[in-house]
């Protein structure tokens, strides 16, 4: 076992974990973030992204002890401190952007880094981005809608089709 | 998967010196690595991540021009980095996976893996770049020997990759849509001394240069030139997503892609 330490949602965490351990699992299985979802396990789905250092990756596909040192942001740190829900959260939920919730988590790290870099996207640059999101709910038009609204874009344009 | 010791050393020299062990593996963004471990394809003792190795991260440009690429820079960097230097290779780095795939996985990874479907292979062997690891430089043309083999040692490290700049270039990718790998995928180079056509995806010998379409492209670099020129399809791959047939066809059409978009 080799001690891991990094930052997680702005708090300091540490653990002993062993080579194999993933990032997805140290989060879930010895911090009890139970949020960062795990889909396929084979990189495919999405459902396990977080930010690493302020990128999105898959965490099932990534070493917990790789992220040594980190900066790592889950979907536990999205809403405020009282339990608010931040404005990609909000339009999910306005826009009806979830079905069945699981894809959920992944689907929002990945539209917040994609706003990061690209704060007013187009419609076809979220479709492009959500290439690694998968949702077996097929619920795609609500999802790219909420993520319009979060960028404050108007979204009446897009039809639920 | 299978238990493995971890080191992530901060320089070559000590990368080095950890795989010197038994069953020692080098870890690049591991985004095919992991996977494969996962399905116990795969048993190294312990893994050497190169992600820790300032030396080998980042895109930078020569004196005599050419651009270099750190083995451990992720796709991502890649795609942002080089998009004025080499667009060509930018634009490739940037269809890999998906963007959090492309945050992970580097170019020494994805070169060293050699995956007969992968992007990066046929953008090395089309530019004629140069791989270079800690002891020697190789010819992409010597480097690639077949799907999933390589010329590099055990316990070898692709430092940098050195790419010839070309007048214009074009990588054309039929995209097989659950892997996001290439189905079949075309890296056309087109330099003062002459077209280089490296294909991925197609041959069950994993990337290779299509002579007969660079000799008719040198000749005349139209897309007429190519007309009549046809793959075989005996050596190609036929699976569940194409048969032999299809892929040979693709082949020529996304050459043909390839010569409209550099024209």
């Amino acid at each position: 076992m080799t001690q891991v330490s990094m930052t997680v949602n702005g708090k300091a965490v540490s653990g002993d974990v062993e080579g194999r351990t993933l990032l997805s699992s140290f989060l879930r299985d010895h911090l009890s973030l139970t949020g960062t979802h795990v889909g396929c396990d084979t990189a495919q789905c999405g459902a396990c992204v977080v930010h690493v250092n302020g990128e999105a990756i898959k965490s099932c596909n990534m070493l917990a002890l790789e992220a040594d040192g980190a900066d790592v942001g889950t979907i536990e740190g999205q809403a405020a401190e009282d339990g608010a829900l931040n404005v990609i959260q909000q339009a999910f939920q306005d826009h009806h952007g979830l079905q069945c919730g699981f894809c959920t988590p992944g689907m929002v790290m990945s539209a917040a880094a994609l706003l990061k870099e690209n704060p007013r996207p187009t419609e076809g640059e979220i479709r492009k981005y959500l290439e690694g999101n998968l949702c077996r709910c097929t619920g795609y038009h609500n999802i790219v809608k909420a993520i319009m609204a979060a960028s404050g874009q108007d979204v009446s344009s897009i039809a639920a089709e | 998967m299978y238990n493995f010791e971890f080191e992530k050393p901060s320089t070559i020299a000590d990368a080095v010196a950890a795989l010197g062990g038994e069953d020692a593996q080098a870890l690049g963004g591991g985004q095919t690595l992991i996977p494969t471990l996962k399905q116990r394809l795969a048993a190294p003792s312990k893994l050497v991540s190169v992600s820790g190795i300032a030396e080998m991260q980042g895109v930078c440009v020569e004196d005599d021009g050419s651009v270099a690429v750190g083995g451990a820079t992720t796709h991502a960097r890649v795609a942002a980095d080089a998009a004025r230097s080499y667009p060509a290779l930018a634009a490739l780095a940037g269809q890999i996976g998906d963007p959090a795939v492309r945050n992970r996985g580097t170019i020494g990874g994805s070169v060293a893996n050699n995956d007969p479907a992968a992007c990066y292979p046929a953008g090395v062997l089309g530019s004629g770049a140069t791989i270079v690891t800690n002891t020697r430089q190789m010819a992409a043309d010597d480097f690639f020997q077949g799907m999933f083999t390589t010329a590099l040692d055990e316990g070898e490290i692709i430092t940098s990759i050195r790419f010839p700049v070309p007048q214009a270039a074009s990588y054309q990718k039929f995209l097989q849509p659950a892997s996001r790998f290439a189905l079949v995928g075309v890296y056309l180079a087109r330099f003062a001394g002459g077209v280089r056509v490296a294909v991925t995806g197609a041959s069950e010998d994993g990337v290779f240069r299509w002579s007969e379409a660079e000799e008719a492209l040198n000749k005349d670099f139209r897309t007429d030139a190519l007309m009549g020129l046809r793959i075989n399809p005996m050596n190609m791959i036929g699976d569940l997503h194409g048969s032999k047939e299809y892929r040979a066809h693709l082949v020529s059409v996304m050459t043909k892609r390839a010569v409209e978009s550099c024209a």
